[in-house]
């Protein structure tokens, strides 16, 4: 052993000093650094900001060539192409994320190691939530801004505003997506069984909440603001309205409930949407934290 | 320094810990002792907040459930196994640690070279060997050099080489004014590090005395540790015991107890059965007699 054993020698005189501890924004910005390095390394990130970027590049071109690449129909066009892209890459991309976040940390023991140094669960909880929150901006931002550049250079014009409020949009739909994985991972006792259960919640919302609201209405003869209520319930549906909405395009769009929708509420729909998305944000994050404080780690 | 008042942890309508008691004064090193599933893991996970359980645990005054941050500060903790991200460097994994329990950035060679792991730096985790990866994860309990050490079974994973350099390593941690509890059933780890021995059976303390008196209280004898085949460990298993030996297997062979006239014998029985012995080793004296698997034998 070298000299620098000796340091093991010794326990310290006394206690240490009372909070000796580090505070909780300490422990989770220690613990979010640590996660969002782990996870741009990880391949899950290079695959999806790739696809990503890839897919939105192709929506972009083509959108952009069908309507002889310039304007505002070019860009109503290529936004319309994006949203869908977004409700279709992003949720799958932060569901399976926070899926993979508590329970596979669990089944290796990590988490246990973990728990056994001074931090809280909550520090953990928060600590991964925020990290992966960063590296889903870090592919979001990688996502668009490939596309908004290469765009830029070819002379497709794209509003800066435009792509500035899908991104926003975009990490908004992604933190709630990543609240609801949290939740499963802390409910699932092995990781393969929290990634399952977060795609099937991902194919629930992208599609079966979808058909379910056209058969919904035409079975049980929905009125239209039932049918709008609805559909604030998913999250997806959310974005989608509220990017439309911010993209200065009609929600006629959506049919019936998009123009009830316009009638009704006018501009203060993006406050019924940001609040539902901020609900979407926080009660599945709050209802992880809860089932974390009371499941043992191992 | 570390005080357990009736803690008792149940899982469905079984009792892992039943109403244990153990009070450790600061410096002392506490062995738990007993056979898989006598509750020395689930106590330890008690003692660091892991669990929730039925009655109160003390670590420097804090209580482990109400205040464990502060408590869990007190703790170095090294794990049967260590479950780190197989992609962090170990220079990372130092750091990071550090940030958690409060430190300024360490000086790694100090932290390295204090386990011999000077020059891995660099290393990811998942190429460091089982010993390796056990130094590691004491040169992390003992950031910030805490008055406290938990360990669970640690040698558990590790081959012999790296059990005796892991033994020796903690040998210097202990007796230096630092509290030590760990679980084992190693003898040799027991006899060389503890003070005192805790033996828990179904989940209750049975007795705690001295390690000497626990030691004597087996009676003088010999362990014969031989180094055979997998494939041939169950035939010595069966010849050993029809020659009235209690033999158990630990992983890379099989322990003998014997009385210290009769060593030779199973070399004997071995050699009649056609069972080959590659190597083996001679537990001490005060060793004799210590395997849980006799205590169980013995009635307990």
């Amino acid at each position: 052993m070298t000299s620098a054993a000796l340091r093991l020698g010794a326990a310290s005189d006394g206690l240490p000093a009372e909070g000796r501890a580090p505070g909780m924004m300490t422990n989770i910005v220690t613990i979010a650094g640590r996660e969002l390095r782990e996870s741009v390394r990880a391949r899950w990130f290079v695959l999806y900001t790739v696809a990503f970027a890839v897919l939105g590049l192709a929506i972009s071109m083509v959108s952009a060539a069908a309507t002889g690449g310039s304007g505002l129909a070019s860009f109503g066009r290529t936004t319309a192409g994006l949203i869908n892209l977004v409700l279709l890459v992003v949720p799958l991309m932060a569901l399976t994320a926070g899926a993979g976040a508590i329970a596979s940390d669990r089944e290796r023991g990590m988490l246990q190691y973990l728990l056994a140094q001074p931090v809280s669960r909550l520090e953990v909880l928060l600590g991964k939530y925020f990290g992966l929150a960063g590296a889903l901006l870090a592919c979001i931002c990688l996502g668009l801004g490939t596309c908004a550049a290469v765009l830029a250079l070819k002379g497709m014009g794209t509003k800066p505003s435009g792509v500035l409020w899908l991104a926003g949009l975009s990490f908004l739909l992604a933190l709630s997506m990543l609240s609801l994985g949290i939740l499963i991972s802390t409910l699932a006792r092995r990781a393969s069984v929290a990634v399952g259960t977060s795609v099937f919640a991902w194919l629930t919302l992208v599609f079966v909440t979808d058909l379910g609201l056209m058969a919904g209405a035409i079975a049980l003869r929905l009125r239209i603001e039932q049918l709008f209520a609805l559909s604030l319930a998913n999250p997806l549906q959310v974005f989608k309205m509220w990017s439309l909405h911010a993209a200065d395009a009609s929600l006629d769009v959506l049919g019936p409930a998009g123009l009830y929708a316009t009638e009704e509420f006018g501009n203060r729909l993006h406050w019924i949407f940001g609040v539902c998305m901020m609900a979407w944000i926080v009660v599945p994050l709050a209802i992880g934290a809860v089932v974390m404080s009371r499941r043992s780690p191992v | 320094m570390i005080r357990m008042e009736h803690v008792t942890k149940r899982f469905g309508p079984n009792a892992a810990v039943d109403d244990v008691c153990i009070d450790i004064a600061r410096g002392d090193s506490v062995a738990l002792w007993g056979s898989n599933g006598a509750g020395k893991t689930t106590l330890i996970r008690c003692a660091l907040g892991l669990f929730a359980f039925g009655g109160k645990i003390l670590v420097g005054g804090h209580d482990v459930l109400r205040d464990g941050k502060r408590a869990r500060s007190l703790i170095g903790y090294v794990p049967q196994e260590l479950g780190l991200y197989d992609d962090l460097r170990l220079s990372e994994a130092v750091r990071f640690f550090s940030r958690l329990k409060g430190l300024r950035t360490p000086e790694l060679d100090a932290v390295l070279g204090g386990v011999g792991l000077t020059g891995h730096e660099h290393k990811r985790i998942r190429e460091l060997s089982g010993g390796m990866k056990q130094r590691l994860a004491l040169a992390i309990a003992m950031l910030g050099d805490p008055p406290v050490l938990i360990l669970d079974e640690v040698t558990a994973s590790l081959d012999a080489c790296g059990r005796q350099e892991f033994v020796a390593l903690l040998e210097r941690l202990s007796g230096s004014g630092r509290t030590m509890l760990f679980a084992s059933h190693r003898l040799e780890e027991v006899v060389a590090l503890a003070t005192r021995v805790v033996v828990l059976a179904s989940g209750s303390v049975q007795r705690s005395q001295e390690t000497g008196a626990f030691a004597a209280s087996f009676g003088a004898g010999t362990i014969v540790h031989l180094m055979i085949p997998p494939a041939a460990r169950e035939r010595a298993m069966t010849g050993l015991r029809a020659e009235g030996f209690a033999p158990t297997l630990n992983g890379v062979g099989v322990l003998v107890p014997v009385h210290a006239e009769r060593k030779a014998a199973p070399f004997r029985i071995l050699a009649e059965a056609g069972v080959p012995v590659e190597d083996f080793e001679l537990l001490r004296d005060d060793r004799a007699g210590l395997m849980p698997s006799q205590e169980k034998e013995s009635g307990r």
